[in-house]
C-alpha cells in the first residue's frame, strides 16, 4: 500500500507500477479480509450457486426453483458436524447464459458474499467461468452437467497436476461415444454415418479428429462422413444435407442447439434426404423441443444421463429417482427433463462434504472432504477417487429414442451396454 | 450440380435475409433510426402468432392476417410513446432506447413463455418441394418465404412511389424540419414508418416460427444478416435491400459447399469487400 503512495505522490512510479501494485493489492484484499473473521466455530455455511436462470440456456435451470426449495427445506433444519448442527444457506445467482456474467457473479459470490463452497452446473459456458475463479481464490468448488472433457480440457486442465479446489463430477466424451454406437448397433442399418458439429466448445470436442468421434467410430467399422464445423444459428444445411446424400449416409449425429437442428430437420424433409436413425446430443435432451417438432419429432434418439427410471436415490431425501421427477410434474405442471436429478445431486454432495468436513473455517479442509467423497446419489455414484482424470469423476449414461406412449411422448432408454444397471423400457425403432 | 444446388439454396436464403432487413432498411431510411431491438420484434411476433394459433388453432399462415395489424398498432404506439421523444441531432439516445427495449423483451417473454424452444406446426408445407429435375428440389417453405420477400418490398415502393404517405416518408427522410414547416407532423409520420417496419416484422416473425425453432434469445442472433444486407444493398434502396440479401445468401451458400465453417465467413467476407468497392452499398439511395 505504501508503494502505491509513494508512486502516485512523487510521480516518479510509471504508470505500470502503479497498475501492478493496484492489481496485487486487490488480488491480496480477500485473503486479508479472510484473516480478518472470527475463528469461532461456524454454525451457517454459505453455499454459492451459480445458474444460468435466464438467456438461451435457461432450460437448464428450469427446476431451480423446485430443487432449491426442496433443499433448503433440508439444509435449515441443519446438517451435522462434528457432532453440532450447522445451517447451510445457499445464495444463488444467474448467469444470464453468458460465461463474462458467470465469471463476474462467482466473483461476487466468493469476494462479496463470502461463501465457503461454490457450486455451479449447466453446459461450459458456466461451468468453466466459476471454476476458474474459484480455483484463483482458493474456494472449494464442485460442478457438474458440462462434458469432462470441455470443463477439464477446456480450462487447461493437466492430467498430471490437476487442480487445486475444483472438483466435477459428469459423463465425458467416450461414454457418449459408446452409448451412441450401442445404440446403432440394429440390424438393417448402413454404417454410414454423417457428422453435425458446431463450431463451439461442445462441437469442437465431439468433432475433434484426435479426441472426438472420428476415431472410434472408425473403429467400430463405422464411415464418418463430417463437412466441417458450422457456424451455430446457421440458416442453411443445404451443403451437408448433400453431401450426407452423396454418402449415402443412414445415421445423422451430432451437437447441436434446437434452433439449427430443426432448419436441418425441415430442410431434409424439403430435400428429399431420409436417414434411418438420428441422434443428437444436447437439442433433443428437452421435452418441450421434441413437441414442438409435431410428428417429424417422433423417433429421433438422445443421450440420457438421467430419468426417472435410473435405480438410484437421494442420499439427503431417500427419495427415488421417480419420485423427484414426478415431484416436479406436479409442482410446475411441465414435463420432467434431465438436469433436475444433476442438480439435486450437486447439494446431496454439499451436504455430503459439509457433514464429513474436519474444520469448516479452513477451505483446505472443505477441499479434503470433497475428494474423499464416496456418495451414493440420485445420478449415481460420485467418487473422486475414481476419476478418469484428477478432479473428474463420471457417472453412468445410456441412450434411448423418443417414442409415443400413452398419450404423449416418452423418451424411452433403448440400450445399456455401457451401464448395465439402468433398465432398458424398450427396443430402438427406425424411422 | 451441387453449385447449381447452392445457388439456389442461396438465392432462396437470401429471401429470407431480405424479410428480416426490409423493415430494418425502412425506417432507417426514413429517419435514421437503427433499431437493435429489431430480431426481438421479429420473436415477438414470433410468439404472438403462437399464442393466436393456440386460442384459435388457426394455421400459422391465417393467423398472420391478425398478427400483421396487432403488431402494425404496436409498432405506432412504440414509436409515438417511446421513441419520438428521443428523437433529435443525438443518434446515441434512440440507439440506446432499442438496445433496452431488446432486453425488456427477452426477459418478458422469458417469464411469460419460460425458456422452451417453440415452434409452429404448419403442417405438410414444412418439409414439401417442387422436384425440378437432375435431383434438385426447392422446398415449397423457402420459396413461399422469397416470394413473400419479393411482395414485400414491391408493395413497398409502391407505397412510397405512389401515395401520399411515401411522399411524407421521402419528404421528412430528405429534411425533418421543412417537412414540419409544410405541414407534416413529424411524430405521425415516424409512426406510421414504424408501424408499417412492424407488420413486415409480423410477417418475418411467422414465416421464422414455421421455419425453426425460437426461444426468447434468439432475437439478436437474426439482426446481423439484417444488417449486411440493408448496407450491401446501399442505404435507403428497398430493392437493394432485397439484392444484398441475395448476394449474402448466395455467398453464405457457396461458402458452406467448400467447408461448413466458412458459410458464415463467406458472407462477411463478400460484405467487406463491396464495403472497400462501393463503401455505400450497391444501389445508395442517401448519403
Amino acid at each position: 500500500m505504501t508503494d502505491i503512495k509513494k508512486a502516485t505522490i512523487s510521480g516518479h512510479g510509471s504508470r505500470r507500477t502503479f497498475l501492478k501494485t493496484t492489481a496485487l493489492a486487490a488480488i491480496a484484499a480477500p485473503a486479508v479480509l479472510r484473516s480478518g473473521r472470527a475463528h469461532a466455530a461456524k454454525s451457517t455455511i454459505k453455499v454459492g450457486h451459480v445458474s444460468p436462470r435466464t438467456g438461451a440456456l435457461a432450460g437448464f435451470a428450469e427446476a431451480d426453483d423446485y430443487v432449491l426449495g426442496g433443499i433448503r427445506k433440508m439444509f435449515d433444519g441443519g446438517v451435522d458436524n462434528n457432532g453440532r448442527k450447522v445451517r447451510i444457506e445457499i445464495v444463488s445467482k444467474d448467469s444470464q447464459s453468458n460465461p463474462n456474467r458467470a465469471a463476474e457473479v462467482a466473483a461476487e459470490l466468493i469476494l462479496k458474499d463470502e461463501v465457503d463452497i461454490i457450486v455451479a452446473a449447466s453446459t461450459p459456458d458456466t461451468v468453466n467461468p466459476v471454476a476458474d475463479q474459484a480455483e484463483v481464490n482458493g474456494t472449494p468448488c464442485i460442478t457438474t452437467d458440462c462434458p469432462w472433457q470441455p470443463y477439464f480440457f477446456g480450462r487447461n486442465g493437466d492430467p498430471a497436476k490437476g487442480f487445486q479446489s475444483t472438483y466435477h463430477f459428469f459423463w465425458g466424451l467416450e461414454d457418449v461415444i459408446g452409448a451412441f454406437l450401442s445404440l446403432w448397433d440394429v440390424p438393417g442399418v448402413g454404417k454410414s454415418v454423417g457428422g453435425l458439429f458446431p463450431n463451439d466448445a461442445d462441437g469442437n470436442a465431439w468433432g475433434d479428429r484426435e479426441r472426438g468421434f472420428a476415431k472410434p467410430l472408425a473403429a467400430a467399422g463405422f464411415k464418418l462422413t463430417d463437412p466441417g464445423r458450422y457456424q451455430p444459428l446457421s440458416d442453411d444445411f443445404s451443403a451437408q444435407i448433400n453431401a450426407f446424400k452423396q454418402a449415402g449416409v443412414e445415421i445423422v449425429t451430432g451437437n447441436m442447439i434446437p434452433p439449427d437442428f430443426a432448419t436441418f430437420w425441415s430442410q431434409s424433409g424439403q430435400q428429399g434426404f431420409r436417414p434411418r436413425i438420428v441422434t443428437i446430443g444436447k437439442a433433443l435432451l428437452f421435452p418441450s423441443v421434441i413437441a414442438s417438432l409435431g410428428e417429424r419429432g417422433v423417433g429421433l434418439s438422445s443421450e440420457i444421463w438421467w430419468s426417472p427410471n435410473h435405480p438410484f436415490s437421494s442420499s439427503l431425501t431417500g427419495d427415488s429417482a421417480r419420485k423427484l421427477a414426478e415431484g416436479y410434474v406436479a409442482a410446475a405442471k411441465r414435463p420432467w427433463t434431465q438436469p433436475i436429478g444433476f442438480k439435486h445431486a450437486l447439494f446431496e454432495v454439499v451436504a455430503d462434504v459439509v457433514k464429513r468436513t474436519k474444520d469448516l473455517e479452513r477451505p483446505e479442509s472443505i477441499v479434503e472432504a470433497i475428494r474423499t467423497t464416496k456418495l451414493d446419489t440420485i445420478v449415481g455414484p460420485v467418487d473422486w477417487s475414481r476419476g478418469p482424470v484428477k478432479n473428474v469423476t463420471k457417472t453412468p449414461l445410456v441412450a434411448g429414442q423418443w417414442q409415443k406412449r400413452g398419450g404423449g411422448l416418452e423418451l424411452v432408454i433403448t440400450t445399456n451396454k455401457t451401464a448395465p444397471s439402468i433398465p432398458v423400457g424398450g427396443e430402438l425403432v427406425l424411422l | 450440380m451441387e453449385i447449381l444446388n447452392a445457388l439456389i439454396q442461396g438465392v432462396l436464403l437470401g429471401g429470407l435475409y431480405a424479410l428480416f432487413a426490409a423493415g430494418l432498411s425502412l425506417i432507417f431510411g426514413v429517419m435514421r433510426l437503427v433499431n437493435i431491438a429489431h430480431g426481438d420484434l421479429i420473436v415477438l411476433s414470433a410468439y404472438l402468432a403462437l399464442v393466436v394459433v393456440q386460442a384459435t388453432g388457426l394455421h400459422p399462415f391465417v393467423a398472420a392476417l391478425a398478427v400483421v395489424p396487432l403488431m402494425a398498432l404496436t409498432g405506432y404506439v412504440l414509436q409515438r410513446v417511446l421513441l419520438n421523444p428521443t428523437l433529435g441531432r443525438d443518434l446515441l439516445s434512440p440507439l440506446l432506447v432499442t438496445f433496452g427495449l431488446s432486453i425488456i423483451i427477452q426477459n418478458a417473454l422469458l417469464t411469460h413463455f419460460t425458456a422452451d424452444s417453440r415452434r409452429l406446426a404448419a403442417g405438410p408445407i414444412e418439409t414439401a418441394s417442387l422436384g425440378i429435375g437432375g435431383g434438385l428440389s426447392i422446398g415449397l417453405l423457402p420459396l413461399a418465404m422469397f416470394l413473400a420477400a419479393v411482395a414485400v418490398i414491391v408493395a413497398l415502393e409502391f407505397v412510397f412511389s405512389r401515395t401520399s404517405l411515401g411522399r411524407a416518408f421521402r419528404a421528412t427522410s430528405d429534411d425533418a424540419e421543412i417537412a414540419q414547416l409544410m405541414g407534416l407532423d413529424r411524430r405521425h409520420v415516424y409512426a406510421m414508418a414504424m408501424a408499417l417496419s412492424a407488420a413486415i416484422i409480423a410477417i418475418a416473425g411467422v414465416f421464422l416460427a414455421v421455419r425453426t425453432n425460437f426461444d426468447p434469445s434468439t432475437g439478436p442472433l437474426r439482426l446481423i444478416f439484417g444488417f449486411e444486407a440493408v448496407i450491401i444493398g446501399g442505404l435507403g434502396s428497398l430493392w437493394g435491400t432485397l439484392a444484398g440479401g441475395v448476394v449474402l445468401g448466395v455467398a453464405q451458400a457457396l461458402g458452406a459447399q467448400i467447408d461448413p465453417g466458412y458459410q458464415v465467413l463467406a458472407g462477411h467476407i463478400v460484405f467487406f469487400l463491396i464495403l472497400v468497392v462501393r463503401p455505400r452499398g450497391l444501389f445508395p439511395r442517401m448519403d
